[in-house]
């Protein structure tokens, strides 16, 4: 019988908070640059411009395509040996997830925003309004309600997502936990409590998107 | 024969100056050409109704006549002044914006938007639009929402009106941009019969007050009463135009003969 202690494994709470707070500080860093590179790509997949739409396709599809991992030993090993010049962990960290991030969030904003139908948009132009006009007063406040489900969803895996961090030395929650287990020897006690953490931080942000993906349901 | 009871005396035949004029307005798809050179002057005051079957390029006339479709030949004219295939207006010429502000348009399936009550639905083009501030815009919503009977609505969303609620609450919509012509697409034809006749009540009124509109419909028996002149519209082309007595009670070619008869039962 295995003889649980978490007591050991609770002396360094302290190391704990900290991956956390690293873990936080990504996931919202990430999920606030992906956001604005995604409606960015977003719109240059609708534009007009061919060039815009295959400048944003091939971004999309090489961060689509490739493992989050393998991007993120290549952004901190591999770049700059292309650079000439060293990128921090956690500038390559923080890119890179920003990056992949923002291809999958692209695809979920185009999504919602060819679900509006397309009657919408004519009747805004039919009142006079200029493109951005109709995009912020009718077509975003429609999509946004479509593309939320799935947005709070890939921001979910997005903070799952951080913990690959730990492959280039990131301090973040499953790092420091690598840290306190080296410590104790401890790694039972320590790898269950992290999954604990990781289950509490996310279990209300699923709880989140399934209530907005019920309200819209009603809705329609 | 009903509707040959109602058809109304010609209009004034006293020229006034087009509000629209098209010349030679061609448009395609592709290698497909759905109007092959329409020329038509729009007057001020007039209900010009457009019949022909389907496909012969109504919706797509009417939807050139605000720049919604971009004619791929021809010059569409407002007030005298050449429209330009941009958006803003500059000199020479007035943009399609800007066209759209004076050119009001009610969609068939009437394309509210859903996540505004009605009062916002019908104010927001003003506001964002004209720059007209809050109170004026809802004050004069207000009032076209009492014109169309309306007013205990302002609140509600499009989901929890009937069909021609929705449409009567399109035509305020349009009206609040102060328009000078009014475009109405087959605003009858996705509603349930016994809700056809309170929105023609509200384009009768509009039509008394000398609202200039453009209809495309396929309600003869309105169209007679109403219209101040009816065109007939086939194969891309007009192929026939008089007063409503003259297109509808006296169809010249065997087409519209044939057209009309299935109106008539």
């Amino acid at each position: 019988m295995y003889n649980w202690d978490f007591y050991t494994v609770l002396l360094s709470l302290d190391l704990f908070m900290w991956g956390i707070w690293m873990t936080f500080l990504y996931t919202v860093g990430s999920i606030l640059i992906g956001t604005g590179v995604g409606l960015l790509t977003c719109f240059a997949r609708l534009s007009r411009f061919a060039v815009l739409r295959l400048l944003a396709r091939s971004y999309q599809e090489i961060f689509r395509c490739t493992p989050l991992l393998v991007q993120l030993l290549w952004a901190y090993y591999a770049l700059p040996m292309l650079l000439g010049f060293s990128i921090s962990n956690s500038t390559a960290g923080l890119m890179v997830l920003s990056l992949y991030v923002g291809a999958f969030y692209a695809e979920i904003f185009r999504g919602g925003i060819l679900a509006v139908d397309k009657g919408q948009a004519e009747a805004a132009q039919a009142v006079g309004m200029s493109q951005v006009q109709t995009m912020t007063n009718v077509i975003l406040p429609q999509a946004l309600k479509k593309m939320l489900p799935a947005y709070i969803n890939q921001s979910v895996i997005q903070v799952k997502n951080t913990s690959l961090l730990y492959a280039i030395s990131v301090a973040e929650l499953t790092y420091m936990t690598a840290m306190v287990n080296s410590a104790t020897y401890r790694p039972l006690e320590a790898y269950t409590l992290t999954a604990l953490l990781y289950f509490a931080m996310l279990f209300p942000l699923t709880q989140i998107a399934d209530h907005f993906e019920r309200r819209m349901r009603r809705s329609d | 024969m009903a509707i040959l009871e109602q058809i109304k005396t010609p209009a004034d035949p006293a020229p006034t100056k087009p509000v629209m004029e098209l010349r030679g307005l061609k448009k395609a798809f592709g290698t497909l050409e759905v109007l092959k050179g329409i020329d038509l002057a729009v007057p001020a005051g007039e209900v010009l109704a457009v019949i022909g079957p389907s496909g012969s390029g109504k919706s797509t006339l009417i939807r050139c006549m605000n720049m919604l479709e971009v004619p791929t030949g021809g010059t569409l004219a407002f007030r005298d002044q050449p429209v330009a295939r941009r958006f803003r207006t500059r000199a020479g010429s007035i943009g399609m914006g800007t066209l759209r502000r004076h050119v009001g348009m009610v969609f068939q399936h009437f394309n509210l938007f859903p996540h505004m009550t009605v009062l916002d639905n019908i104010t927001r083009g003003p506001c964002v639009v004209l720059g007209e501030n809050r109170a004026k815009a809802e004050a004069h919503a207000m009032d076209l929402l009492a014109q169309v009977g309306l007013a205990d609505k302002r609140d509600a969303y499009p989901a929890h009106l009937s069909g021609g609620q929705k449409q009567r609450v399109a035509i305020a919509r349009a009206l609040a941009m102060r328009p000078d012509m009014l475009l109405l697409d087959e605003v009858t034809s996705a509603l349930d019969p016994e809700l056809v006749g309170e929105v023609l009540g509200v384009i009768r009124k509009l039509a008394d007050d000398g609202m200039t509109m453009v209809l495309v419909t396929h309600e003869m028996g309105f169209a007679a009463e109403v219209a101040s002149r009816v065109i007939f519209m086939e194969g891309g082309m007009i192929a026939e135009e008089g007063t409503p007595d003259a297109i509808l009670r006296n169809p010249k070619s065997e087409r519209l003969r044939g057209f009309l008869s299935r109106f008539h039962g």
